[in-house]
């Protein structure tokens, strides 16, 4: 089975309904509110943006979202499923996969190791499995093996660099391995928060091309965080604006981008 | 300086490039043959034989602790617990202590109708992996929460309280005029191992007891490296190096370093368990704080996070404990005039070669290669360089 015939097989939820529904998110940091009664809804199989001005809790709303920090009030809702109070961990198995805004690999892994602790979640081996090595085991660490080559060479990483260790590849390249380990767990909804950091302006096309296979090869839901207006634009079906904690404006790209609200954050108020 | 590295480096290539390639392997065999004909070599009753006993249960001791230090990279100065726990299920489960009860499960016929508990060996080292496992559990609970120094602090902790345990013990009764330990006392005449075939073990032949704690030492070694190299390693590693990112990536994080625990305590209390009927006391005088830190030594000494180093680490400092000092160089300080015994200062040499081991090769003698990338700072300049999240940092 290939990559793109066992996310297929995996699809539960009926395309158009909402895949993720937040409900009046707040959380406070002491006497800070970093995020201020946000409602948010990702249709499945879309691909939805988050924007908003440096500090406008954007990074914060991810974090509640995964289950990193928990939402001082409100109500997430993945797949039917509360996921409120959820650990990380639990919300990874559920389906939901991140990238780091600052690339968080795991240094002195290889990237094929890296990109086989994201398939943790879906291995069923413990101590004993480990210790005993049963056939089963064998099978599933080999497919795991497999399957993360599948993924690094999916994403482009060429195959000379599969067994380097993560610091040594070049930032492109690390970037390419944190979509690949995110893809190991077999998520339904990606969550990539700010991928196009630190890259030219081919390099973002180029990213924005690869979202919209992922979605088509994957079936993947995809929320972005992103600073770059091109890709945000060209890529997303909606687009959401967080600003000083609270919902700016949402709409179509180009909705938004008409909203004399959004251009005032933006921009400044004239005059 | 850079350059003689360079060239030892250098050399090194080229010898390993000379040799054949089941070399690793081939030596791995060497070692393990003469590691089974050595009390051949030794003689029955040598020091060095006792020395070498109880240097492969220290070495048993520090793979357990790398587990747990190395392997997950939870620092734990409280590993005496689990020797402790292990002397004690040996002193609970073969002696007469519990003089209340009669129970005999496949030990000499000769205790056949002795009082108290009496297990066979295998049967008291599977009970000393479970109460070891569970304890150890138990006492990284509250270390979750906390990182680095925090958890040190936290098991040190818990390893003086287990100590003190030990010693107030003989004032818990747990009834018929029983009580939890003997205190400072200690708990004597433990049952030696009996097995069928080779009867009771004896300390006038050695032997035997060093080939049953080398097949502990090998089980041990099976287990770290099946361990290591499993879906379960590498998720210690992950959350070793980027706590935030191994959650986000569907590693449990309490299931996993509770796991660490458990399995590094297991070992230990195995190890302990054979030290109670090798000594054939429990005494609770055996389990200080020094104890504890002496076996992170080890780890240290030998590689933070590699078997091998574990395993090196362990032998050197149990033999230059049992061996070097009080067999071999004790009398040193005679020679030069001196009036005094160079076991009085031991624990001064072995400050002596942490320092040493820290200036010359902060790395171990046999390091892991990532423990490497991440102490010479490659990793951690990466992490700098690209900074860190703290929103997310601080709730995990």
């Amino acid at each position: 089975m290939n990559v793109t015939e066992a996310a297929a097989a995996d699809a539960t939820v009926p395309a158009g309904a909402p895949i993720l529904a937040a409900a009046g998110i707040t959380k406070r940091f002491g006497g800070l509110t970093a995020v201020n009664d946000v409602s948010f809804d990702i249709p499945a199989r879309s691909i939805v943006s988050l924007i908003g001005p440096n500090g406008a809790g954007k990074t914060t709303f991810f974090n509640m979202l995964t289950g990193l920090i928990r939402p001082t009030e409100g109500r997430i809702t993945f797949e039917g499923r509360n996921i409120t109070r959820s650990r990380p961990d639990v919300i990874t198995s559920r389906g939901m996969a991140r990238t780091f805004q600052n690339i968080r690999l795991f240094g002195a892994m290889t990237a094929v190791e890296n990109v086989m602790v994201g398939h943790h979640s879906r291995m069923k081996a413990g101590v004993f499995g480990a210790v005993f090595r049963p056939p089963w085991v064998v099978k599933e660490e080999r497919q795991t093996t497999d399957r993360a080559r599948e993924l690094l060479g999916y994403v482009g990483l060429k195959k000379a660099d599969f067994d380097r260790l993560a610091i040594h590849l070049p930032y492109g390249d690390q970037r390419r391995v944190e979509i690949a380990r995110a893809l190991a767990s077999e998520p339904q909804l990606l969550l990539l928060d700010e991928p196009t950091a630190g890259m030219n302006p081919h390099e973002s096309a180029a990213l924005a091309d690869f979202m919209r296979r992922l979605r088509a090869d994957l079936n993947l839901t995809i929320l972005l965080i992103e600073h770059d207006m091109k890709v945000v634009m060209g890529v997303s079906e909606r687009v959401t604006v967080l600003n000083y904690g609270s919902r700016l404006a949402e709409g179509t790209p180009a909705e938004v981008r008409a909203n004399p609200a959004v251009i005032e954050a933006y921009l400044g108020k004239e005059g | 300086m850079t350059e003689l590295r360079a060239q030892l480096s250098e050399w090194r290539a080229a010898v390993e490039r000379a040799l054949p390639p089941w070399w690793s392997k081939g030596l791995a065999a060497v070692v393990l043959v003469i590691g089974v004909v050595l009390p051949f070599i030794t003689g029955s009753q040598s020091g060095f034989l006792n020395g070498t006993i109880v240097a492969v249960a220290y070495a048993v001791m520090s793979l357990g602790l790398n587990v747990v230090v190395g392997m997950a990279g939870l620092l734990d100065l409280g590993y005496v617990a689990f020797y402790a726990f292990g002397a004690y299920c040996m002193g609970w489960f073969g002696s007469a202590f519990f003089f209340g009860v009669h129970v005999h499960v496949g030990v000499a016929p000769t205790l056949s109708h002795a009082i108290g508990i009496h297990l066979n060996i295998v049967l008291v080292l599977i009970a000393a992996v479970v109460v070891c496992a569970v304890a150890g559990m138990i006492i990284g609970l509250p270390t979750l929460r906390l990182r680095g120094d925090y958890i040190a602090i936290v098991t040190l902790a818990f390893g003086e309280i287990i100590g003190v345990l030990a010693v107030n013990g003989q004032s818990i009764h747990v009834g018929g005029g029983m009580t939890l330990t003997a205190g400072n006392l200690g708990i004597s005449a433990i049952d030696p191992p009996w097995f069928p075939g080779t009867g009771s073990f004896s300390l006038l032949d050695l032997r035997p007891w060093y080939w049953l704690i080398f097949s502990i030492l090998l089980i041990v070694l099976f287990v770290n490296v099946r361990v290591r190299d499993s879906r379960l390693g590498r998720a210690w590693v992950a959350l070793r190096e980027d706590e935030v990112a191994a959650v986000s990536m569907g590693i449990p994080l309490v299931k996993t370093k509770l796991m660490a625990y458990a399995i590094g305590a297991a070992f230990g209390g195995m190890s302990g368990a054979f030290l109670g009927a090798y000594v054939t006391e429990v005494n609770a005088g055996q389990f200080q704080f020094g104890f504890s830190v002496f076996i992170v030594a080890m780890v240290v000494v030998g590689g933070i996070g590699s078997i091998w180093g574990a395993l090196v680490g362990g032998l050197l400092l149990g033999y230059i404990n049992n061996y070097l000092i009080p067999d071999v160089l004790n009398d040193l300080p005679s020679r030069f005039g001196l009036h005094f015994q160079l076991t009085s200062v031991s624990f001064g040499i072995f400050g002596f070669l942490l320092v040493l081991v820290m200036v010359v090769r902060p790395q171990g003698l046999f390091p892991e290669r990532r423990r490497t990338l991440e102490m010479t700072g490659e990793v951690a300049a990466m992490d700098a360089e690209l900074g860190t999240e703290p929103e997310a940092g601080n709730t995990i």
